[in-house]
């Protein structure tokens, strides 16, 4: 699956990235080299195995559903790039 | 400078509570060392002297009353990834320029709980994505060694490059690091040092700026494997905060060291037999088979057949957990702001695009292509299932071997600045072609210099354990130690 500077676009687009021009035709070449190489994968048969989504074969912990932190508004919002009265300050959403 | 910072960590602790010197002295002498070498070698870019000068002289009070605990006084570099209260923690990524976290992570919180001094924070390749230090926002470290006779500045490897050169420069007794495909190995083993990324699960990932988190995993770089034993001892920890720590008892890894290892049986993977390796890298893992053969050790030819895919499997599910935890970088909550963007999507977009750097970006657009629909069957599931295969190789290799071992790296440090790995991603991808197997495997895998190529340059080997044994891990790489007797320090230039 060769990947087109239209899907480069689309990817960039979907990952909240914004590429110049400039760099899409380069890109789409990066990025072809990885998944050709990656493609070697398909020379392994994986009928009936359980893909492996951990390291770590341990029932996820459970723990009483109280409160356990909080009420650190100052903490919270100390590194945001604008805030106001404990807000965080983002761009207008809906026109 | 000062004699006292070329000490082992084990030896400044012994020093410290005979009282052969204060905690005050040795700080001082790195904070000397730092401020006379960092610009030339770059390995730190915070420093935090005075908070040094303050737990120096704390921990002094509590030698003199013979309280001293684990690391009391003891002079440590942390790697730019770990969240540290009140000190800009970066990752070394322009989106998190000025980040200054609120809280602490939970394995330097366990450090400074364990008498630790904290020197400054140091150089990594961007998110740890990366293999020589390169990417990093801050410029890259310059490794400490030179090949001889040439002047040309090398990686100290990658991502955990500043770590490493600030161990073998003598800039800290011991650094933290951390490994998900290679970044405490590699490094490691183009520095001449000893580095260990334990189970995955025995540190807690509370606090670490997060790359893949199925894979990342704490660890240390130290001048010893001896060091590499007192610092697992302090950096491990179950903790609640992180669902995939594990609840475990962290045994004392020091009595391990040095222990006989006769009739311990160590297995030979044919796979890591590569073409286009250079010979001297086989031939050090020969001698590694002799000096182990010679301790009483069993040597084991074993299979890890799907070894080649490793790779491959890796730049799938890595950069697929990596577009998902970078997502969270968004110009809102913390972190680069873009001061033009106007709506919210230029706002994300052009916060991102000028936040995030070349190689981070690469690896969050692989990400999101290979999870989005009409793909996310072909390469992610199909990548989980490889990964799956590469443990159960492991798993049926440890029915004959108790531990295996290999090369660390396919060469010695190369170029800063090489054309051909700049224009080649998958060229720079490979220095992790040895390491990567046991972070998708989730074990523990340590590297310890072995000797010197042609060039001067030093070389690792790696030893690779079941889970949660790092104890045969370290006891294996203490006789390795013991055996090459390396005792070559990088010739002073900087």
């Amino acid at each position: 699956m060769a990947i087109d500077v239209a899907t480069v676009k689309k990817v960039a687009s979907l990952s909240r990235l914004r590429e110049p021009e400039a760099r899409l035709e380069s890109l789409s070449g990066e990025l072809n080299g990885i998944l050709g190489w990656i493609e070697q994968l398909n020379e392994i048969d994986v009928t009936g195995v359980e893909p492996m989504t951990t390291a770590v074969a341990a029932a996820a912990p459970l723990r009483d559903d109280v409160v356990s932190d909080g009420g650190k508004v100052a903490d919270v919002v100390k590194n945001a790039p604008k805030t106001v009265d404990g807000f965080f300050i983002v761009p207008k959403v809906v026109e | 400078m000062s004699e006292l910072t070329k000490l082992t960590l084990k030896g400044a602790l012994d020093g410290l509570k005979t009282k052969a010197f204060s905690s005050s002295e040795l700080t001082e002498a790195f904070i000397g060392a730092i401020e006379h070498s960092n610009g030339a070698l770059n390995a730190y870019v915070e420093t935090t002297f005075d908070k040094a000068r303050a737990q120096a002289k704390a921990s002094d009070d509590l030698l003199a009353k013979g309280e001293g605990r684990a690391l009391e006084g003891a002079p440590l570099g942390i790697k730019d990834l770990y969240c540290t209260e009140g000190v800009r923690t970066t990752a070394c990524s322009k989106i998190l320029g000025n980040f200054v976290p609120t809280y602490e992570s939970t394995v330097t919180a366990n450090l400074w709980q364990g008498g630790a001094v904290m020197l400054g924070k140091l150089n990594m390749d961007e998110f740890a994505m990366g293999s020589s230090n390169e990417t990093s926002h801050w410029g890259p470290v310059v490794n400490p060694w030179k090949a001889k006779d040439s002047n040309q500045a090398l990686t100290p490897g990658g991502s955990s490059g500043g770590s490493a050169a600030a161990v073998a420069a003598d800039l800290c007794l011991a650094a933290t690091a951390s490994d998900t495909g290679g970044s405490i190995r590699q490094p490691a083993a183009f520095t001449g040092t000893v580095g260990i990324k334990p189970t995955y699960g025995r540190a807690s990932r509370f606090g670490m700026v997060a790359f893949a988190s199925s894979l990342d995993q704490a660890g240390p770089i130290t001048k010893t494997v001896e060091d590499a034993a007192i610092m697992l001892n302090v950096m491990c920890s179950h903790d609640v905060k992180d669902s995939t720590s594990l609840d475990i008892e962290v045994p004392d890894f020091t009595q391990f060291i040095g222990k006989s290892v006769k009739g311990l049986r160590i297995g030979i993977p044919d796979e890591y037999r590569l073409d286009g390796i250079p010979a001297e890298i086989d031939a050090l893992w020969e001698q590694g088979i002799a000096w182990l053969k010679d301790a009483g050790a069993e040597i084991v030819r074993i299979t890890l057949p799907h070894t080649k895919y490793a790779l491959p499997c890796y730049y799938i599910v890595a950069p697929a957990e990596a577009s998902s935890n970078l997502a969270r970088y968004d110009g809102m909550r913390f972190g680069y702001r873009d001061p033009e963007a106007t709506s919210l999507t230029d706002t994300y977009e052009l916060s991102r695009s000028e936040g995030f750097g070349k190689e981070v970006k690469r690896r969050i657009m692989i990400g999101t292509y290979v999870l989005s629909a009409g793909f996310y069957d072909a390469y992610y599931v199909k990548a989980l299932k490889v990964r799956r295969k590469i443990a159960d190789d492991f798993t049926q290799a440890f029915q004959s071997c108790d531990v295996i071992l290999t090369p660390a790296t396919p060469s010695s440090a190369f170029a800063l600045g090489d054309e051909k790995k700049a224009a080649d991603p998958v060229s720079m991808y490979l220095n992790d072609v040895f390491t990567v197997t046991t972070n998708l495997a989730g074990l523990p895998g340590l590297s310890v210099p072995a000797g010197l190529d042609q060039h001067g340059l030093p070389l690792g080997l790696q030893v690779i354990g079941k889970a949660l044994d790092e104890g045969t891990v370290l006891n294996i790489a203490s006789v390795l130690e013991q055996a090459a007797g390396f005792a070559h320090k990088p010739s002073k230039w900087w």
